[in-house]
């Protein structure tokens, strides 16, 4: 069996990010902290004993029982509904983690790092770089998120709020660009990721999360324009 | 009794038999990996099987392919949920490729184009329950799904069944692959849901 057991966790927190996503804060006793970029499982069991369990990112890191996760609605899908729009504070549900050794930043080292988010993609990369902003290294970071228009953009003011810290962040709208934007909306193109993002060259440690379509279409991208394939960690939503 | 979750289960996904603990059945082949697709062409492709004492056995593409082909229906598990249904695979079984090797091995590394390294015991390879496979539904293995070449072991979790496949390294002992060190579990059995440590 599995190392990592079943914790109970109840819902302290919940609120709402974009019109379809939200973050849920959990209260989990027992929780042994997670490092940046990891995700823990979550398990839900209806009243008579039916169960689902999903994979959700964690958007904080480090100790403590307090565990944000931030869910953007599958409009079809089974559990993500649920969470966006109907769990509440002092709901029960179980989680298990942290999870996955791999998508995971530490501090300790001095890779410049890009952060590629598409979509709720950006929950694993918001914990990067909160890490970085509280580690207060001096890594040079930058996170370029695409999203569908300004409103579907989560944690933006947070997001924004980061180049104090030093993270440079980059937003592509692929539906709907803010009115003033001289981009306009559509698809990260190839030459544009080039200008973008930090250039081999600079050795950068590079995080790719999103829709597995997205996250493909990146990594092969950077492939071509010279990252080598080990520097580029992907994690895929599915 | 055991706590539930409030208003939880309005919606389901029919539970089937067929799946093992937490997977959901999906119709498309979704691409899980570590990092982007490795390029490599058929000409330059390898196989090396390498015994715990050092001994290569080689196959270019051509001597690969030249071996008794297996056809294997089976369904397929990824850890991260997602199960597919009776799909069609051909390949070489891994009893073909270690057949005659003199071993006191207990497990294998399976190396991959790209860098990836996944472990697996030498029971899980052997008798029928493992292949090195080049064909799916039909055509050549897409290169995000592992082509040339990928390893099946489709009893376990995919990732064991190694994308890129360019070798099996024979080991003494079960020493953990790149997945393994990375919060994977030793074996991964979908059934018992062995998936992390
Ligand atoms: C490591 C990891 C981290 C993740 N982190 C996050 C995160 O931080 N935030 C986040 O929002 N998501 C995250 N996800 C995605 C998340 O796990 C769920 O996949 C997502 O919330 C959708 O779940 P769901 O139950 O709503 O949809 P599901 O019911 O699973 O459906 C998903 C899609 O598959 C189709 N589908 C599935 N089963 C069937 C069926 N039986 N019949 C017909 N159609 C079907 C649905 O139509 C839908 O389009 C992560 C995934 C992984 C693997």
């Amino acid at each position: 069996m599995t190392g990592t057991p079943w914790l109970p966790a109840h819902v302290v927190d919940v609120r709402d990010l974009t019109p379809r996503s939200r973050s849920i804060v959990l209260e989990v006793p027992g929780w042994p902290g997670s490092l940046p970029g990891q995700h823990l499982d979550v398990r839900l069991t209806a009243e008579d004993g039916y169960r689902a369990e999903r994979s959700y990112s964690i958007a904080g890191f480090g100790p403590g029982e307090r565990v944000e996760l931030a869910v953007d609605e599958v409009v079809d899908g089974e559990v993500s509904p649920y969470l966006v729009r109907d769990i509440r504070p002092g709901d029960f549900l179980e989680v298990k983690g942290p999870l996955g050794m791999y998508f995971v930043w530490r501090d300790a080292d001095p890779s410049p790092v890009q952060l590629i988010a598409g979509g709720s993609g950006v929950v694993p990369l918001l914990s990067i770089a909160r890490a970085r902003a509280v580690a207060g290294t001096d890594q040079p970071f930058r996170l370029l998120c695409s999203v569908r228009s300004p409103e579907d953009a989560m944690y933006r003011d947070e997001i924004e709020g980061l180049e104090a810290a030093g993270v440079e962040v980059e937003w592509i709208y692929t539906r709907r660009a803010p009115a003033r934007s001289a981009r306009g909306a559509g698809r990260v193109r190839p030459g544009e990721l080039a200008t973008l993002t930090w250039p081999p060259e600079r050795h950068p440690l590079v995080f790719v999360c999103g829709p597995t379509s997205f996250v493909e279409y990146v990594a092969d991208v950077l492939v071509d324009a010279g990252h080598p394939a080990l520097r580029i960690r992907t994690e895929r939503f599915g | 009794m055991a706590q539930f979750t409030r208003g939880f289960g309005g919606r389901r996904r029919e539970s089937n038999p067929e799946l093992p603990p937490g997977q959901y059945l999906t119709n498309d082949f979704p691409v899980l990996s570590a990092g982007p697709t490795p390029r490599v062409t058929r000409d330059e492709w390898r196989f090396t099987v390498r015994t715990e004492t050092g001994l290569d056995r080689s196959w270019t593409w051509d001597e690969f392919t030249a071996l008794p082909i297996e056809d294997v229906h089976t369904d397929i598990h990824c850890v991260t949920r997602w199960s597919k249904l009776r799909t069609h695979w051909r390949g070489v079984s891994v009893d073909t490729l270690l057949d005659g090797i003199d071993s006191a091995a207990v497990s294998a590394m399976a190396h991959s184009y790209g860098g990836y390294t996944t472990n697996v015991p030498l029971a899980d390879l052997l008798g029928g329950k493992a292949w090195v496979a080049f064909e799916f539904e039909g055509a050549p293995l897409a290169p995000e799904h592992g082509g040339p070449a990928r390893l099946l072991v489709p009893h376990l979790y995919f990732w064991k069944s190694a994308k890129w496949v360019q070798g099996l390294v024979l080991q003494v002992r079960d020493d953990p692959g790149f997945w393994e060190q990375n919060g994977y579990n030793m074996h991964g059995d979908p059934w018992l849901e062995e998936r992390y440590w």
